[in-house]
């Protein structure tokens, strides 16, 4: 890809920053002033000088070719990555009004690039090589499993206790407990190596103080979690890909060893979760010709932004292997074959009806799904009461919006997009309602993001 | 969503909540497994249960927001909108501001060019533009325009933006059309009173006439304040016409309805009352001819008489001013100022202000001067008031404050207002001239620019630091023309510090005019963007 190719826009760049202060700051260096001797060659390098507090400025380069996502230098002490220079000289180059022209790049910018596109070739080289990385000892490698797993299995056992302890003495008992004692157990479950069954028990400790109706969903969770604990006592007997869901669900690593598939993929939405142990970025994709829907999920320590950045409403031509498990919803990100292109790709729609009976579906392969994506077609968003549903425009259904949904100002955005007219919408699809996270205008028009 | 409803759910939920020590569950023992066969089968009616999800019935669907003619942004000023949205003003570390433009600041600018070329706002920049103007009322007139019908529809739905629904008028409902006579006398009989202030406000608008003869017909009925709200509404479009109505409400049982009639018709020079204010305040004012030189006498008023009280004079002063010359004050702001040349000698306004006054009376009769010209728009006097910019008295505290002659400028035309600034800042400097800058025209014209670029600049070579400035700098950083920017590239670089200068100074200089000139060129790349020629389209705001 080179200049010729398209620039982002500035929500893409924006979309980038690892949180709000380095996107308020990298803003306003998105303008000529503080930057020197900028400038882009077409081989998809930007660099630039940016005038800092010191005296010697900041060099910035990125690469922005790299099959594999932008890549970022600069000389600046900032650990956040990208740094406020790199987007402000990426905002520049996108507001695209000559400060940063095609040139030659200067040397400390050419010896960086050169240097990693060596590196990355020859990673591809060895990774083509074959043998795939690991242990050198397969016998110990099984030995260290088979321990593991007789973990999982006294910490099912432990839980599965607590559990009847609890349902024995009652739920309405488990409010005036609170936290300390699910916090207690979610440690236990984090030293038995099952850091899935950990996070679940952790949110049980929430739910009591969660509002009216609290008891039916404690039990729903403690039901389900029951599920996973006989579900793992009992995997030899379940079929492959449920047998899958429920390692994955514990919390055992799996790699995405499905065939890649190469299309073109639409990101659809991106966004990022935080508790205080690590951020969670997920990424949907959509691929344009095998009409599929993936997951990429990648982690950043508490208060860094996942490395993993993709622009929402441009497509890319990449690789994607699904992760192994009965809802196929999660993959990885292989190889990529060229930067992110804009498009007017938009996913097929379907129903609320639809949309629900998908939900269903999945379920019969992974029960503890909390949604499926789904791309709703002619919806309005329409108020109800003190909460919003997506009406369907032609059929006498509607979803409710989920209550996290209701308070993001990405509600408003789609309001407005709507205007009472039927939108398109990418969201999730859940026993909770649904979660718009992408909206496309009835005419023509750009992806507007909602989360 | 709607869950598939059935008895074993409610039962499973109801055993959970008391424990199976208490309650045994549905088709389970008692004993030790109990828990167990609950937690199967609650796990079992879970899945059922979310499997089984219908939709929702929909509820009453919203009507379409109202359709938007204008043309959609051209995609580069959408995207440049979208950052000066993102902009907010308190997010910032505080402090110092660096060599980055503030693009809160330039908001204003860009919506006005933006609404000059009738550009339609997108959709999904609504709820951003409509925070901006919840946390902004100067930008509310401006932001509400750009953002068309459907940000009012969208504030139907949402509390938060009832502003724009008070601030448009006839937003919170639909006004109708002005020809149809039987719905607004219907609304005008029936309305609540937000809307027959739009109604009346409305019509004012285009018919003044028709207006104020339906004021007329309720106005005996209507309440003291609401009596002053309508009186006001008159203020748009006011004529001779008015003066009869006006007239008889200076008799009103309210004293601010009286204050207010007697105040609009001070502003008709060939009204009755002002001729009554003329003939007051010429018996207070003579010329004495005895003499050396001609000297302005003053006299004032002995009493406030109930014709005085009646044509709006308030009779009693404010704590720590005299009687007489508080009501002479408001004798002489009503009088109208063609009056006073034939009263003293047929001199011209600049005559006589340069007239001496006796006994301390010329501050009195300046100021009242300053207020009438003001009051009456007449430029030949804020011209004789404001005297020429150059004179040493105008730079210091005189007998016309800086804000009075603010006022003044204001009555005077684009480029006599600019000249005059201009000529004061070369002479006096930029310490007292931000208000004056702020009644001048955006962008400021050519002479006014470079006055005040080399007024920054010897304030630099001074040696002083900039933020003395700051309140001149970011006026300048939006209201010069981007033209300028390439005339500042020579004060880009640090200068040489010198001897007595506070120390860094240059650098910190340095560091304001690469933002003044960042945000120069980024106000032109914001004008390119909407299409607009820079002068054209900048223009308008103050």
């Amino acid at each position: 890809m080179t200049q010729q190719g398209v620039r982002w826009t500035a929500d893409q760049v924006l979309a980038l920053a690892p949180d709000a202060a380095s996107r308020k700051a990298g803003s306003k260096l998105g303008a000529a002033g503080p930057w020197s001797e900028a400038g882009s060659s077409d081989e998809g390098t930007l660099w630039g000088l940016c005038k800092g507090s010191g005296s010697k400025p900041y060099q910035t380069v990125i690469d922005i070719a790299d099959a594999s996502g932008p890549a970022y230098k600069c000389s600046c002490p900032s650990r956040k990555f990208p740094c406020k220079h790199a987007l402000g000289l990426l905002l520049l180059w996108a507001g695209g009004d000559g400060a940063v022209p095609p040139g030659k790049a200067p040397d400390w910018a050419e010896q960086w690039t050169a240097g990693r596109r060596k590196r990355a070739a020859e990673k591809r080289t060895a990774s083509a090589g074959g043998s795939p990385s690991g242990s050198a000892d397969p016998e110990a490698a099984r030995r260290r499993a088979e321990r593991r797993a007789e973990r999982i299995t006294a910490g099912t056992t432990e839980l599965e206790q607590r559990l009847t302890d609890l349902l024995r003495g009652g739920l309405a008992a488990a409010e005036q407990a609170g936290y300390g004692l699910w916090e207690e157990t979610a440690a236990r479950m984090v030293d038995a190596q099952a850091p899935g069954l950990a996070g679940r028990v952790r949110e049980l400790g929430a739910i009591p103080a969660s509002g009216p109706g609290w008891p039916v969903r404690l039990l729903e969770e403690c039901a389900l979690l029951h599920l996973l604990d006989q579900g793992w006592l009992r995997r030899d007997g379940l079929p492959e890909g449920l047998a899958a869901t429920v390692r994955s669900r514990i919390g055992l690593p799996a790699s995405a060893d499905g065939p890649p598939v190469r299309d073109r993929w639409l990101v659809l939405a991106q966004y990022d979760r935080a508790d205080a142990r690590l951020t969670t970025r997920r990424i949907w994709l959509y691929g344009a010709e095998s009409d599929r829907t993936a997951l990429l999920l990648s982690y950043g320590a508490a208060g860094r932004a996942p490395e993993l950045a993709l622009p929402v409403g441009l497509t890319l031509e990449a690789e994607v292997s699904a992760y192994p498990g009965g809802s196929r919803q999660r993959a990885a990100l292989g190889e990529r074959f060229a930067t992110p292109t804009s498009t007017s790709i938009r996913p097929p729609g379907v129903t609320t009806t639809q949309a629900v009976a998908r939900y269903g579906d999945a379920l019969r392969a992974d029960p503890w799904l909390d949604s499926v994506p789904v791309t709703l077609d002619r919806v309005i968003p329409t108020p109800d009461g003190d909460s919003w549903q997506l009406a369907d425009a032609d059929e006498n259904a509607a979803l409710p919006l989920t209550p996290t949904a209701r308070s993001r100002p990405g509600l408003w955005r789609l309001v407005a997009l709507s205007g009472g007219a039927p939108v398109k919408v990418f969201g999730e699809c859940g026993h909770q309602g649904f979660t718009p996270l992408t909206a496309w205008p009835a005419g023509a028009g750009e992806a507007v993001q909602l989360c | 969503m709607d869950s598939p409803t059935s008895g074993v759910w409610e039962e499973l939920v109801t055993t959970a909540l008391l424990g199976t020590d208490r309650r045994t569950p549905p088709g389970a023992a008692p004993g030790r497994e109990a828990p167990v066969a609950l937690l199967n089968a609650a796990a079992m009616e879970t899945v059922r249960r979310r499997a089984g999800l219908r939709p929702a019935r929909p509820a009453q669907r919203p009507a379409a927001a109202p359709e938007d003619p204008r043309p959609p942004l051209p995609a580069p000023a959408a995207h440049r909108l979208a950052m000066l949205l993102a902009d907010r003003p308190g997010t910032a570390g505080g402090g110092r501001r660096g060599t980055a433009p503030d693009l809160m600041e330039l908001l204003p600018q860009w919506l006005a060019t933006a609404n000059a070329r009738g550009f339609m706002a997108p959709p999904e920049a609504l709820p951003a533009l409509l925070d901006a103007a919840r946390g902004r009322t100067d930008l509310r007139p401006a932001a509400l325009t750009f953002a068309g019908p459907r940000a009012l529809w969208l504030a139907r739905l949402n509390p938060d933006w009832r502003f724009a629904l008070r601030a448009t008028p006839g937003g919170g409902t639909s006004l109708p059309h002005l020809d149809d006579t039987d719905k607004v006398q219907q609304l005008w009989q029936e309305g609540l009173f937000a809307e027959r202030v739009a109604l009346l406000a409305a019509i004012r608008a285009h018919e003044p006439g028709t207006a104020r003869e339906l004021l007329a017909t309720t106005w005996a009925t209507e309440r003291a304040e609401d009596r002053l709200m309508f009186l006001d509404s008159l203020r748009t479009n006011l004529g001779d016409e008015d003066e009869a109505f006006l007239e008889q409400s200076l008799s009103d049982r309210s004293r601010n309805v009286r204050a207010t009639a007697a105040e609009l018709l001070s502003a008709l020079p060939g009204s009755a009352l002002a001729a009554r204010m003329a003939v007051r305040a010429g018996a207070c004012v003579a010329v004495d001819h005895t003499r050396d030189t001609p000297t302005i006498t003053v006299e004032a008023p002995h009493e406030c008489d109930a014709g005085m009280e009646r044509d709006g004079v308030v009779a009693k002063a404010p704590a720590g001013r005299g009687e007489r010359s508080w009501w002479f004050g408001q004798l002489v702001e009503a009088t109208p100022l063609e009056t006073w040349p034939g009263r003293l000698g047929g001199r011209t306004p600049e005559e006589i202000v340069a007239l001496p006054v006796t006994d301390d009376w010329q501050g009195e009769l300046h100021a009242a001067w300053c207020r009438a010209a003001v009051r009456q728009r007449n430029a030949d006097w804020s011209r004789a008031l404001l005297g020429a910019p150059r004179a040493p008295e105008a730079g210091g505290p005189g007998a016309v404050s800086l804000a009075e002659r603010a006022k003044l400028l204001s009555t005077l035309g684009t480029d006599e207002r600019a000249e005059w600034v201009a000529g004061f800042i070369a002479t006096h400097g930029l310490s007292e001239a931000f208000q004056l800058l702020g009644v001048c025209d955006v962008p400021w014209a050519p002479q006014l620019g470079r006055a005040v670029v080399d007024a920054l600049n010897i304030a630099r070579d001074a040696g002083s630091y900039p933020w003395s400035f700051s309140g001149v700098m970011g006026l300048a950083e939006r209201c010069l023309s981007p033209s300028e920017a390439n005339r500042l590239d020579g004060l880009l670089a640090v200068p040489d510090e010198p001897e007595n200068a506070s120390p860094g100074a240059g650098g910190y200089w340095a560091e304001a005019f690469q933002r003044l000139v960042t945000t120069l060129r980024l106000r032109a790349a914001m004008a390119e963007e909407l299409g607009a020629e820079q002068e054209e389209g900048l223009r308008g705001l103050a």
